[in-house]
């Protein structure tokens, strides 16, 4: 379309991080870490808070140093190379807006100090304002900005000095739920249409689903697993992944989704006796909760119209739950409950089965 | 409101007015009206005296000198304590705070040991013709002494406050660690700097006790614009000293209205 759309294609470069391992003092925030970021795709680091993906990212940026290993970026060594030469584009969570400059000067700032002639900054500077929607708006200070348009324009500066990776720390951390939504769909498109490589950082999987082609799921400074969000979805590498990306129920030692999770009228051997909660129709789907027999831990069901009119299910009444035959599951060693002591993003958890086990 | 609400408040503001009236507006109002006394021509004669004006020059070389160090020193200080792993930087932060604990003249007798006749560097620096103490150099150092935490101290919370997001995104855009300093520390601090200028200027302006010890207090050689006031004072010389005193308090207001004028023009 223009002119820096296509720089930024032409610039662009795939990321390859290479047995990263990464120390400060006791506390190793990296292990191990090895992942390939395709020539123009877009990746998220997902992951709870602690779990070393805001460090990766400033790791590859060159604001931090691996204790050992590589970053390359297009397929060259950057350890030689200080933040300043190493040409990536990077977004705070807190927009790290320069203050006491105009929208206009915030985004020519890195064109300035490559010493660019002025008609070419402006040039430049203009075209990226209308990229990231702000026409009309360079020459405000960025109080007068809302969070929303704060983000865009740190998005048009990172994105001036033609970068050959952009990397986004937590972007949408500090926005509410709506203009969150709207941003990212937002970023997406203007992804679809810059393609320039991008690694953003998230602790919330939906976002992640919602725009990421890869999405890398981080635990304890490790790479718990890289894949499409299907690929997570559908085969989990482990618990952790499962319980972190999509809802799980536990029953009986066993993480389930409440899609597979089936409901019976009578006992079986493999079953658990639940108490119907409460029966919520959606339309055509529907959700039943409900609690179990012993020890009253939350479960729930996601069921089409006609299984819920086929077993209709009153609340206060006694029900059998279990994985379907076809289900994905995997172990429930409460290793789950231990990443997610601190935060709780939007995942069902159930509480533990017996009382008197640590939340 | 209850009655003993608007006791409690009407109390705590007659205190805070009273204090203010007693302590700092009657006492300069005093004075004001005093140097006035004998009507405009004679101040005009009082500080246009060559030892006023010799006193009134030394004061302002000395401001010149000592003000732009403390600020160069100050925000190096600051960078120092707030944005590096400096093993040793609490020790610069309780060095930085010498001054405010330790009595002016006991500055000026230590650099009297250091620097002066029988002090350690004394003999040497004579040798070499350099006089240091009982002459302008020992001022400034004095000077310096005494007005540098301000520019620090005032610098240290608004750098600790503006975080390092600012200058990280530079850092990643490709500006040096100059043009950072340039474009975008120093614009988010100048509030903090300004601020530590005016206190700088006006502890340099007014200091007395250090430089009365290292000065010798010679009219027309020695003497700072706070040491002719006091000469004048101790000499009967009632409008004099007023007068000197009134140019002391105008160049004072003079900086903080420029400064603040600087920041108007801004907003």
């Amino acid at each position: 379309m223009t002119d820096i759309t296509e720089n930024l294609k032409a610039v662009s470069h795939g990321i390859e991080v290479r047995d990263v391992s990464k120390n400060f003092g006791d506390f190793q925030a990296l292990e191990d870490v090895n992942l390939i970021v395709p020539d123009g795709s877009m990746t998220a680091l997902l992951g709870p808070s602690g779990s070393g993906k805001s460090t990766l990212l400033r790791t590859i940026a060159g604001l931090e140093t691996p204790t050992t290993g590589s970053v390359l970026i297009g397929g060259e060594d950057q350890a030689k190379k200080p933040v300043r030469t190493r040409n990536v584009g990077f977004v705070f969570q807190h927009y790290a807006a320069f203050k006491h400059m105009t929208v206009f000067d915030n985004i020519a700032f890195g064109l300035k100090v490559r010493k660019w002639k002025k008609d070419k900054v402006r040039a430049r500077v203009n075209e990226l304002i209308e990229l990231v929607q702000l026409t009309g708006l360079g020459g405000r200070y960025p109080s007068q900005l809302s969070g929303g348009q704060r983000q865009r324009m740190a998005l048009a500066r990172a994105l001036a000095v033609e970068p050959s990776v952009l990397l986004l720390d937590e972007p949408f951390g500090a926005l509410d739920a709506k203009v969150r939504k709207d941003l990212r769909t937002w970023l997406r498109r203007l992804h679809d249409e810059v393609h320039v490589t991008t690694i953003f950082v998230t602790h919330d999987q939906e976002e992640a689903m919602d725009i990421a082609e890869q999405i890398v799921v981080m635990n304890e400074g490790k790479i718990e697993q890289t894949g499409s969000a299907t690929d997570l979805y559908d085969e989990p590498a482990n618990e952790f992944v499962m319980g972190f990306v999509g809802e799980v129920n536990s029953l009986g030692g066993k993480l389930v989704r409440p899609h597979d999770t089936e409901i019976l009228p009578v006992e079986t051997p493999d079953s658990v006796a639940v108490t119907i909660d409460r029966v919520v129709r959606l339309g055509f789907s529907g959700r039943v909760e409900m609690l179990t027999a012993n020890g009253g831990q939350e479960v729930w069901a996601q069921l089409t119209r006609s299984e819920l009119e086929t077993l209709d299910l009153e609340p206060g009444s006694r029900a059998y739950v279990r994985p379907r035959p076809d289900a994905v599951t995997r172990e429930d060693t409460g290793a789950l409950d231990d990443a997610f002591k601190e935060e709780s993003p939007a995942i069902h958890r159930p509480t533990p089965a017996e009382p008197g086990l640590p939340v | 409101m209850s009655g003993e609400g608007r006791l409690t408040r009407y109390g705590l503001r007659f205190v805070a007015l009273f204090y203010l009236a007693a302590l700092l507006l009657l006492p300069i109002g005093v004075a004001l009206v005093k140097t006035f006394d004998d009507g405009i021509g004679e101040v005009i004669t009082q500080i246009t005296k060559p030892d006023a004006l010799h006193a009134l020059k030394l004061s302002v070389i000395t401001v010149l000198i000592a003000v732009p160090l403390n600020t160069i020193f100050g925000i190096a200080a600051a960078h120092v304590i707030v944005r590096t792993n400096f093993p040793l930087k609490w020790l610069i932060g309780a060095i930085i705070d010498m001054p405010f604990a330790v009595s002016p003249v006991v500055i000026g007798l230590s650099l009297i040991l250091v620097y002066g006749t029988g002090g350690w560097f004394g003999a040497d620096l004579a040798a070499q013709g350099i006089q240091i103490i009982f002459s302008t150099p020992g001022i400034v150092m004095a000077v310096i002494f005494v007005s540098l935490p301000f520019v620090a101290r005032e610098v240290i919370p608004v750098m600790q406050e503006i975080g390092t997001d600012q200058e990280t995104a530079a850092e990643t855009l490709g500006a040096s660690p100059w043009q950072t300093f340039y474009k975008i520390t120093l614009p988010a601090i100048r509030w903090g700097v300004t601020y530590g200028i005016v206190l700088t200027t006006a502890r340099a302006l007014g200091e007395f006790g250090a430089v009365t010890v290292v000065s010798g207090n010679i009219s027309g050689e020695t003497q700072t614009l706070p040491l002719y006031v006091s000469k004048q004072f101790e000499t009967f010389n009632s409008v004099g000293a007023y007068s000197a005193s009134l140019i002391l308090a105008i160049l004072a207001l003079g900086t903080l209205l420029f400064m603040n004028l600087l920041r108007r023009r801004e907003d």
